[in-house]
């Protein structure tokens, strides 16, 4: 537990100041900002994934709540 | 022309929207065009078991200033079977149903399935996103859901802030939920023995000694904290770590487990009972290329909790520019999860029973694979149509050390077999 949590900190730390150096001026968002390049690009079609393999597998959430969830069968 | 009229359809579905909430549409529609909608309809169908049908119907409003209101509507009808946690065995079984009256069956050979149940669920979701300066956005949203025996209530709240540019931003999100879980017959008895209706005189007040409360309820408090970091041009990547605390009533009323005898024959049935308390992690990471014109989608879930399951989630999409504005997306999604400390597929007659016990093939050692196809046009006026074809195979592996007598020749560790088709339409 302390372990994976150690990794993670060092994990973000390393991202972080990995950052700075990267990244695009405003005038070169012309890509990125095109709505199929957003990372949840289509929220209706992710929340019925979510909603299936919540209801079929043991593990949720991760790149949103994981939720409170249904009484699915 | 055409024109005109998508415009009408997308003004009168605003207007519907608006007087299902209760809101006054006048004063919330504003100019007309405001409203975007993202509808879908999904079909999610497995092989002999359960089948559902699911509309959505999604409305943003953009009112600029980096200011958005989206509400949300699902509505899903579930039927068919699903398994109830029992072994097969060589002769038929009979099973109490939940409400104690009557029973269902299974064949010789055959998973036991319990075939009673038949929910509709209604969902309506509303979030609202401000930016606070330069920097800062929040965001706070509200969900409620409600199906025959369970309903679901829970608040969110994000903060993000940019940094570098904006090329780099730090999410903080927070959620809480309230959920209240009404079964069919009240809440079973954990590890109580199910009482099968022979005959007996006083069949009625056995199986109510297996009953405790008419409800009970869930708390669940999620946090997450994500960055996003723009790499070049082309890619843009993701990392984020989910905590989830959830206490209350976690087990399944409608799952039991098999006592077997040493042949393998069942002898008796017993309600599962799960902890109390769970506590969920993960780390997921994700990023997204574009080269000339394809974009490639990768991402990958690690997932722990306290109840011994650790899971792998890797996902991957090919977006495949066919000109024309058409667009082919190859999908592959592998999951593996290894089981709960408390999963057990049966008990042998004799054996101490612990204090939680579940038999639910989700909480098993499974792994899964989605492969699926999406076709994708853009219509004029902004208009999208897309259609999605998935296939879906679950499969569940052996953990039991010791199998005996006849179970050695059944099935207990079916495949799950699922296709899932979505129609969606955004205008």
């Amino acid at each position: 537990m302390s372990v994976k949590l150690h990794l993670v900190t060092l994990f973000v730390v390393l991202l972080l100041s990995g950052c700075a150096n990267l990244g695009v001026e405003p005038w070169e968002r012309n890509i990125l900002a095109k709505p199929e390049m957003q990372l949840i690009e289509d929220p209706v079609s992710s929340g019925l994934d979510d909603h299936i393999y919540f209801s079929k597998e043991a593990s949720s959430g991760g790149r949103g709540f994981a939720g409170g969830g249904c009484g699915c069968n | 022309m055409q024109l005109k009229k998508q415009k009408k359809i997308s003004h009168a579905l605003t207007a519907a929207t608006c007087s299902l909430l209760g809101i006054n549409s006048s004063e919330s529609l504003g100019e007309e065009g405001d409203w975007t909608f993202d509808s879908a309809v999904l079909y999610y169908s497995e092989v002999d078991r359960v089948s559902a049908v699911e509309p959505v119907i999604s409305a943003t409003r953009d009112f600029g200033d980096e200011k958005a209101l989206n509400l949300k509507l699902v509505f899903d009808t579930l039927t068919g079977a699903s398994a109830n946690g029992a072994t097969p065995s060589d002769q038929p079984q009979t099973f109490t149903r939940p409400s104690g009256r009557g029973s269902y069956a299974s064949e010789a050979q055959e998973t036991p399935l319990d075939d009673t149940f038949k929910d509709n669920r209604f969902a309506l979701s509303s979030q609202w996103e401000q930016a606070v300066n330069r920097e800062y956005r929040t965001g706070f949203g509200i969900n409620f859901s409600t199906e025959y025996d369970y309903s679901s209530l829970s608040a969110n709240a994000n903060l993000s802030r940019d940094f570098n540019k904006r090329n780099t931003t730090l999410n903080a999100g927070l959620s809480v939920a309230y959920d209240t879980i009404s079964p069919e017959g009240d809440i079973p008895v954990g590890l109580s023995s199910m009482v099968i209706n022979t005959g007996q005189a006083d069949y009625r007040s056995e199986f109510n000694t297996t009953r405790g409360e008419g409800e009970d309820n869930k708390d669940t408090l999620d946090l997450i904290f994500g960055l996003t970091q723009v790499i070049d041009r082309n890619t843009i990547m993701q990392v984020s770590y989910a905590y989830s605390d959830v206490s209350g009533y976690l087990t399944d009323p409608y799952k039991i487990v098999s006592i077997v005898g040493d042949d393998g024959r069942p002898f008796e049935y017993r309600y599962e009972q799960r902890p109390d308390s769970r506590n969920k992690q993960s780390l997921y990471w994700q990023a997204k290329h574009q080269f000339e014109a394809d974009i490639i989608d990768l991402s990958y879930r690690y997932f722990w909790d306290d109840w011994g399951i650790t899971s792998h989630t890797i996902d991957l999409r090919y977006r495949w520019m066919l000109g024309g504005r058409q667009y082919l997306e190859p999908h592959i999604r592998y999951y593996d999860q290894s089981e709960a400390d408390f999963y057990r597929r049966f008990f042998i007659q004799g054996e101490s029973l612990p204090d939680q016990v579940s038999a639910d093939y989700r909480l098993g050692s499974m792994s899964a694979l989605t492969i699926g196809m999406k076709y994708g046009m853009a219509l004029s006026n902004e208009q999208q149509l897309s259609l999605r074809l998935e296939y879906y195979l679950q499969s569940n592996h052996n953990t039991e050390s010791v199998i005996p007598g006849i179970l050695n020749d059944m099935e207990l560790y079916p495949d799950v077999e699922a296709i899932i088709v979505q129609f969606s339409y955004k205008f």
